[in-house]
């Protein structure tokens, strides 16, 4: 079947099991809360308050209705009112929103050139020094918990060194550029202002960094371990039986063949870039979705957590997308 | 030629004789792993800490000591000492008898699950099979961490529901893998002889297709554990699983960070534990998933 | 050391691997000639070293394999010898390989235009985006309608189309010597037919050596005009085809013969009793002695040096220890 078929294809099962999602989002904060609204007032608040909560929120009628309202608004984005911030929880997406993507694009981008250059280093010097440093580096980064990675980033870097801020996206008394895509870097760029640039670049190296250590530990593994596997195969010793250079065989022939299983875990990795947004943002203060839906959840703030929950899964469902259709780009053979 | 017919041999023993053959040749297989023996070694350690914990520190984990708050490292208190006057190293200590049961219920619970819709679904295919597998892709279309958070919250922050909401998103790789062994076990020859021979659904998949999925599946399970480990740690640290003054190390270190700056210990030690324990169960799972490839094998 | 033939010399090769579970002596002192425009048949059991042979002779011996000793002389050069640079020159230039199971011998994601177009590239030495209307030729050349399959994916074309790509991409470069291993081990019977007499018809167009290693006498009895039996890592015989098959020498080769199905043989076909020697730890002497059912003393002591008893055909083994006995033996057994 040819591109766009397949696309469409997944699209459609997108959709499928974007919905499924959201049934798992509605029963985790409509049906497995046993008293949510005196949860959320805390135990002591008088009857009549919880009566009138319930029915602002819409508690008091069958639970049908409350999912078919909760569909409703999900395909439009209305998610109701965040109680925390008092906002419609949409526009507290869009405001948290950008600060997780700039980060998350940032940590991929430093993890994936680092993670292939580093795994196929580590695959054409098999058993070297740069190897050996190489496994070590990635089993321990897989290993080190995000949260502690970046506290330990911080003590370093900030405490110790002086040499990055430890909080936030910008000092505090410096503006924001421009809105144009909410991302600071690439506002800054576009807008031609150079200070916040700077200062923006400073504020996300660090939690950026931390978030993406464990990406490219990931990344180096599977690139190693699908570049010796390719290197193993036939069409390799043909390649070499046809006299071409080293570089060229690796470049040309092995590179492209190796990737594929990588780019799948760059895929997975997104996902794990994700939840560790959650960690860092909160290490690093960072104003991002994560934050904001960890926050929603300690103060039990449903129609955020709901809102945010759906949000990401949305989000995740679409790079994974992309994913799949970059495989299908990258290898013919999965075209059919 | 004997001329006799034997009958199917029923009875547990020979239910579970696959199981032994198979284990058999893991062993001596392990033995041969540089990366294994390291990783198990770590874990072994690990294991004796959890359960002689108390013969291990003369402290008590959850005795607040206030003249002793925010002391370093010393002799007296090798990890120092918290803001509560409680020493550090007693408090991982401790922490480890957490940090195992969360381990081994996660892995014993969602395995369960896992298993179950992989092999149900892979084996009888189908109808079933494409809602078993829709299921599973809704699960998947979550980052775990924010699915298991958004469970531990509803269910009310503590340890026990912190292990059910791990369990709920843990489960999904070995879905898709005993169901990927499912399907090619199906499909040889000599299910379908099994099956002319009158055996049952249950006894085939029991017997026969689920012997087969074991070694997949275990060394996802082992490779899991230390992803178990650094969720429920994630989930302490905030705030979201096992609460204060639980010496849960993701809360540990949780707790020190506001002391950062200058007291570094209270924070670092706990995060030191959570990344060694987990190296163990990496390299472990490593050396088994080397040991498994089956160009080795056999 | 004479030189025996005029194009390739291999002498006294020795190849091991190292291996967990101890040294494979892989090749145990090989001897191996071609002259020019001449058609090799290489054959054996699995494991008795042709294919290391063909890659020693393109030097393309990797970990954990390695080459010992010997010589491997092309024209006048020693492959073994010649640098990095040198090597590569050569390769997919004056010798060129091709392999056994075509479908994994190409490139997944290239499609075959490229591949061919790559060797033309590196042969005339330009770019090449401008090769493909050779690559149609060659394509054309061995039977493909290069309109449709220039741009195909190898996973889309059959297990034949596939081989018949493999050749064109070796033959492009004309080379002086087209080793050819096992090429129609992965194919139907009926496919192998057809690209036998394709590879027939190129090379006697062309004028190239070919080394064709095979483990099935009847392919090589078609194809090739002279033969070299191996066993266990060792030359065992050597002779044209018409010699080798009237009158084979070696017990090893008697025992192949044998062993080979004819449409018209009635009697009864014999296996040869036992099993390839354990090359980690082979047996001593002639490695065949275990299972050589006229095995005398000396040769479970010493391996027989690889001899020529008449014009052009060579056996090692101590029935035919010199030339005075082989001329015995054939008076004995005139008939």
């Amino acid at each position: 079947m040819n591109i766009w078929t397949y696309i469409l294809k997944r699209l459609l099962l997108m959709i499928l099991v974007l919905f499924g999602v959201a049934c798992i989002v509605f029963f985790i904060a409509h049906v497995i809360p046993a008293d949510p609204i005196s949860a959320m007032l805390g135990g002591n608040a008088p009857d009549d308050v919880i009566k009138r909560v319930e029915a602002q929120l819409g508690y008091d009628q069958p639970l049908i209705i409350q999912f078919y309202n909760f569909i409703s608004g999900a395909i439009v984005g209305d998610f109701g009112l965040s109680l925390r911030t008092n906002n419609p929880v949409m526009q507290d997406i869009n405001n948290y929103f950008p600060a997780t993507l700039e980060l998350t694009i940032f940590a991929i981008l430093i993890s994936t050139i680092l993670g292939i250059v580093l795994g196929v280093l580590s695959a054409v010097h098999r058993n070297k020094m740069i190897d050996h440093f190489s496994r070590i580096f990635s089993i321990i980064g897989v290993s080190m918990p995000v949260f502690w990675t970046g506290l330990l980033l911080l003590l370093l870097f900030y405490y110790r060194l002086d040499w990055l801020p430890a909080a936030g996206r910008l000092e505090f008394f410096t503006l924001p550029p421009d809105h144009i895509t909410g991302m600071y870097l690439v506002d800054s760029l576009l807008t031609g202002n150079w200070e916040v640039f700077k200062d923006a670049l400073r504020h996300i190296i660090l939690p950026a960094f931390c978030l993406g250590f464990l990406a490219t530990a990931s990344i180096a593994r599977t690139t190693r371990a699908s570049m010796l596997d390719v290197l193993k195969q036939e069409y390799i010793t043909t390649a070499k039986a046809k006299g071409l250079k080293k570089k060229v065989v690796i470049n040309r022939h092995a590179l492209r063949n190796s990737l594929i299983p990588t780019i799948t875990i760059i895929g997975l990795t997104f996902g794990s870039l994700l939840e560790g947004a959650v960690l860092t943002e909160t290490v690093f203060s960072w104003p991002g979705l994560g934050r904001y839906i960890t926050q929603g959840l300690l103060f039990l703030d449903y129609n955020s957590v709901m809102g945010g929950t759906l949000y990401i899964a949305f989000v995740y469902s679409i790079a994974n997308l992309v994913v799949d259709i970059l495989y299908a780009v990258l290898d013919p053979r999965m075209r059919t | 030629m004997s001329e006799t017919t034997t009958k199917p041999k029923t009875g547990w023993f020979h239910l579970m004789k696959p199981y032994f053959e198979d284990m058999k040749h893991s062993l001596y297989l392990w033995r041969r792993n540089k990366l294994a023996i390291v990783g198990s070694i770590i874990i072994a350690a690990f294991l004796f800490i959890a359960i002689f914990a108390p013969l291990l520190t003369p402290y008590k984990p959850d005795i607040q000591n206030l003249s002793e708050k925010l002391l370093a490292p010393s002799s007296q208190h090798p990890f120092g000492t918290d803001q509560f006057g409680r020493d550090i190293l007693c408090r991982i200590l401790y922490g480890s008898r957490i940090a195992i049961q969360i381990v081994l219920i996660v892995t014993i619970i969602s395995g369960f699950i896992g298993i179950s819709i992989g092999v149900t679904a892979g084996y009888f295919g189908g109808i079933i099979d494409e809602i078993l597998m829709r299921i599973t892709d809704m699960f998947l279309a979550f980052p775990r961490l924010v699915l298991a958070m958004a469970f531990a919250a509803m269910l009310g922050p503590n340890l026990t529901n912190m292990i059910i909401a791990i369990s709920l998103v843990n489960w999904t790789p070995y879905a898709r893998i005993s169901r990927a062994e499912a399907l090619r076990v199906k499909g040889q020859p000599y299910i379908e002889s099994i099956r002319s021979m009158g055996a049952s659904n249950f006894r085939i998949m029991f017997s026969h297709v689920l012997p087969m999925t074991i070694s997949p599946v275990l060394v996802q399970l082992t490779l899991r554990m230390g992803t178990i480990i650094i969720t429920a740690a994630g989930l302490g640290f905030l705030g979201l699983g096992a609460q204060p003054p639980s010496p849960e190390w993701g809360v540990m270190v949780s707790d020190g960070r506001s002391y950062l700056i200058d007291q570094w210990w209270v924070s670092t030690f706990p995060g030191l534990a959570i990344a060694i324990v987990v190296l163990g169960f990496n390299l472990l799972g490593d050396g088994i998933r080397d040991m498994m490839d089956p160009r080795l094998r056999r | 050391m004479e030189k025996r033939g005029n194009l390739l010399n291999v002498s006294d090769l020795h190849v091991v691997f190292y291996t967990y579970r101890g040294v494979i002596q892989a090749l145990n002192g090989v001897e191996l000639w071609m002259n020019k425009g001449e058609r090799l048949g290489v054959v054996g059991e699995t494991g008795c070293g042709k294919s290391v042979t063909s890659r020693a002779v393109m030097n393309l011996i990797e970990e954990p394999g390695k080459i010992l000793s010997g010589r491997v002389l092309f024209e006048e050069r020693d492959i073994l010898k010649l640098k990095e640079s040198e090597l590569r020159k050569m390769r997919g230039n004056e010798i060129s390989m091709i392999f056994q199971e075509p479908k994994s011998s190409l490139n997944p994601v290239m499609n075959v235009g490229f591949q061919i177009a790559e060797v033309l590239g590196k042969v005339n030495n330009k770019p090449i985006k401008s090769q493909y209307k050779q690559a149609a030729q060659m394509l054309e050349f061995v039977g493909l309608d290069s309109d449709r399959v220039l741009t195909m994916y190898p996973h889309e074309l059959s297990g034949g189309m596939a081989q018949r790509v493999m050749i064109a991409m070796g033959l492009a470069p004309n080379p002086k010597l087209l080793i050819a291993d096992e090429p129609t081990s992965a194919l139907d019977v009926t496919i192998q037919a057809q690209i036998l007499e394709l590879l027939d018809d190129l090379v006697e167009k062309l004028g190239n050596a070919v080394m064709l290693i095979s483990h099935d006498m009847g392919v090589v009895a078609e194809f090739c005009n002279k033969i070299l039996v191996m066993y266990a890592g060792n030359s065992v015989e050597y002779a044209p085809t018409k010699t080798l098959f009237r009158n084979p020498l070696h017990p090893y080769t008697t025992g192949l013969l044998k062993a080979v199905p004819q449409i018209g043989r009635t009697d009864e076909l014999k296996a040869i009793t036992g099993t390839v020697p354990d090359l980690v730890d082979p047996p001593s002497g002639c490695r065949f002695h275990k299972r050589c059912p006229q095995v005398m003393d000396i040769c479970k002591k010493e391996r027989p040096p690889f001899i020529q008893v008449e014009d052009d055909h060579y056996v090692a083994c101590h029935l035919w220890g010199n030339k005075e006995s082989f001329d015995e033996q054939k008076g004995g057994e005139s008939q």
